[in-house]
């Protein structure tokens, strides 16, 4: 059943709204009276496919705002998805039972930017690591301690640190406690949402190499989620950009630092800090992501485009494929 | 600018004879807290000149915040400078009366921070924020005042400053919440400006937006900048000259092209190899073993031996800072290029 092609995880047409437009007749009569106001509503995530093969390492890309961590979320299964359908193992994940559901949870698992928020600080660590893993049986009672330290030891910390709390820990040591819980339930899939961003360079580094070792050892699959386009071009195999809300291009890292398409991307890898660059004078993109309140209508990036035409202010350019396996949303490629 | 220009301004900065605006000599700056004392800072020197921009750099808890701190007299108890001298165009600061100081703060010297709330108050408009603070140095009406005001927000690249003047902060993005910070410290075309890392919590589009600002502003007024930021990336574009910090120390110090390119301190190279763009893509990243010691209980000597591959017993003492070569500094007794290895 399970075939070679069939994507880790699947999303198809996935959209994300905060805030609901008025759905009954009697709030819409209270909203004509002015009783009540329309409650504003965001478009967090605007229909968007993303397909995650196994033992890939995507990375989604995007300014603050774009949705990224959203369809991260939805991905993991921590937000539910309102419109549109999220797949895992080919198997929409609406139509499983129960017990089924509880088994999915499992395979995607999440990193969190901020070590320190997402760890209980009233817990030990042996129980923030293990607790998942004793309530879904992958371990016992008498098999806690040697499991919660086969996992610390492999997320690079010592097993002896069993008893300590979250605050005698540094950052850097932290997050690999957050690998440690992720990894003692045995996921397929790490969603990791800025996972290094608050980290100082060495300590990314040993992060990023932890990362990349887990991946050859287990197998895993990451969605790698980061605004960060160093660490992407060093760490993943595909790139996912978005914007406001929308996927604007989608390619193999080499194709997309080498050729981007979509003149967001260009801008964004225009703009990076590059270590090799002496003394440059820096050419910003005008103007800032506009709000998901109220996007501009057309192509979302129309406001900042130095190519910006009629068309882009009016339609939604379609994600559609530039060369193999890279695609781009943006009308300029119908010109040529 | 073409390449040549920029050379030849560069050059005219350069000259030797100038007295630098800011020169800090052995620096020191503890906190005396319940668990001990920490020395934050420990015998720090820099200058920066006229129309210069010194990249401040270090991971965390090295120390950088806490020297901008310093030179600004802005170390709160338990904390104290506990030696050195802060010498900004000739006189010391460390050595100067509040009021004394207070004269210069956010006149002559300004400073802009990583989270524009601290230098914004939430309950006034930006223009009442920005009038106070012309008017705090300067004898004028509200209404030059005010004229004024705007007139920096415009040269921030702020659109429709007359609006943004009106606006609250809380109704301004981060980017333009960190511009309007910027442009107060601006107010009064300042000698020096200590930026600690305001560029960090912004986006890259934003980022490049500021730091092109900043740049321009500081070629053009001969401004003195220091930018304490973590990023090396963001210092090798924009710097003239870096300091890189660890535990307290400046460990190498020179200019950016001397420093980055080669870099003699084997923490330097370190950080520069652990840069995902400076190794393999696919491949384990260059990484520094261990991490930063405790400044409670910091060893004695070199703060990086434990951590170094080239220690050896000469470490266990506290290495001289000298001169490696003309205008670059290092704290080691195995400096070296990183393939003498």
């Amino acid at each position: 059943m399970r075939s070679e092609s069939t994507p880790l995880i699947e999303l198809r047409q996935v959209s994300k709204t905060f805030g609901k437009a008025a759905d009954s007749s009697v709030q819409r009569l209270l909203q004509r009276l002015h009783v009540t106001r329309p409650r504003p509503v965001t478009h967090a995530v605007d229909k968007v496919d993303l397909r995650i093969q196994r033992g890939e390492v995507v990375g989604l890309v995007g300014e603050s705002g774009c949705g990224k961590s959203t369809l991260g979320r939805m991905v993991a299964g921590l937000l539910p998805v309102s419109s549109g359908t999220a797949l895992v193992d080919g198997q929409p994940r609406d139509s499983l039972t129960p017990e089924e559901r509880h088994a999915m949870r499992l395979k995607v698992q999440m990193i969190f930017q901020d070590p320190s928020s997402s760890l209980n600080p009233r817990l030990r660590v042996d129980r923030i690591v293990g607790e998942g893993a004793l309530l879904h049986g992958l371990t016992d009672k008498h098999g806690f301690d040697d499991y919660v330290s086969a996992q610390l030891q492999r997320a690079g910390l010592s097993p002896q640190l069993r008893q300590r709390y979250p605050h005698q820990f540094s950052g850097g040591q932290r997050q690999r406690i957050g690998i440690a819980r992720a990894l003692a339930v045995q996921p397929e899939l790490l969603v990791c949402d800025e996972s290094v961003a608050a980290l100082d360079v060495s300590i990314q580094a040993q992060i990023l190499n932890l990362f990349m070792d887990l991946r050859d050892e287990l197998g895993l699959t990451y969605l790698f989620i980061s605004h960060d386009l160093g660490v992407v071009e060093h760490l993943c195999d595909r790139v996912v950009v978005m914007y406001l809300g929308r996927v604007v291009e989608s390619a193999s890292v080499d194709d997309l630092f080498a050729r981007a398409n979509h003149p967001y991307t260009q801008a964004l890898l225009a703009q990076i800090p590059r270590f090799d660059v002496r003394s440059t004078r820096y050419d910003a993109i005008q103007g800032e992501i506009p709000s998901p309140l109220n996007p501009p209508a057309g192509c979302h990036f129309h406001p900042r485009c130095p190519h910006a035409t009629a068309r882009c202010r009016e339609e939604v350019p379609a994600l559609r494929e530039v060369s193999p396996n890279h695609l781009s949303a943006c009308h300029l490629n119908d010109l040529s | 600018m073409s390449l040549p220009e920029r050379n030849a301004a560069a050059m005219s900065t350069q000259a030797p004879t100038q007295t630098p605006t800011l020169e800090v000599r052995n620096l020191c700056t503890s906190f005396y807290t319940r668990a001990g004392v920490l020395p934050a800072v420990r015998d720090v020197s820099l200058r920066v000149a006229p129309g210069r921009i010194l990249g401040l750099v270090g991971e965390s808890g090295s120390g950088k915040s806490v020297t901008g701190f310093s030179i600004l007299g802005l170390v709160d108890a338990p904390g104290r400078i506990s030696g050195g001298q802060v010498l900004f165009k000739g006189r010391d600061l460390t050595q100067l009366s509040a009021a004394g100081l207070r004269e210069l703060q956010g006149n002559r010297i300004a400073m802009i921070f990583q989270d524009p709330m601290m230098t914004l108050n939430p309950v006034l408009r930006v223009d009442t924020q920005m009038i106070e603070a012309v008017r705090a140095h300067r004898t004028v009406s509200k209404r030059e005042a005010r004229a004024h005001a705007g007139r920096t927000l415009a040269l921030m690249g702020i659109p429709s400053p007359e609006e943004r003047l009106r606006a609250y902060p809380h109704q301004l993005s981060g980017g333009m919440r960190q511009r309007v910070a910027i442009a107060i410290a601006l107010l009064h075309a300042p000698d020096l400006i200590i930026a600690d890392e305001p560029t960090t919590a912004l986006d890259v589009t934003i980022q490049a937006q500021i730091l092109s600002e900043v740049q321009k502003l500081v070629r053009e007024q001969g401004t003195s900048l220091i930018w304490i930021t973590h990023d090396l990336s963001v210092v090798a574009g924009l710097a003239d000259d870096v300091a890189v910090m660890y535990a307290g120390r400046i460990v190498e110090q020179g200019s950016v092209a001397d420093v980055l390119d080669r870099p003699q301190h084997p923490y330097t190279q370190g950080l520069i190899d652990s840069l995902p763009s400076r190794n393999k893509r696919g491949q384990r990243l260059r990484q520094i073993p261990g991490m930063a010691p405790d400044l409670l209980s910091m060893p004695t000597g070199c703060a990086f031996a434990a951590r170094c591959s080239r220690a050896t017993s000469v470490c266990a003492q506290e290495p001289p800072e000298r001169e490696i070569a003309p205008g670059q500094t290092v704290r080691c007794f195995h400096p070296g290029a990183a393939d003498a290895q």
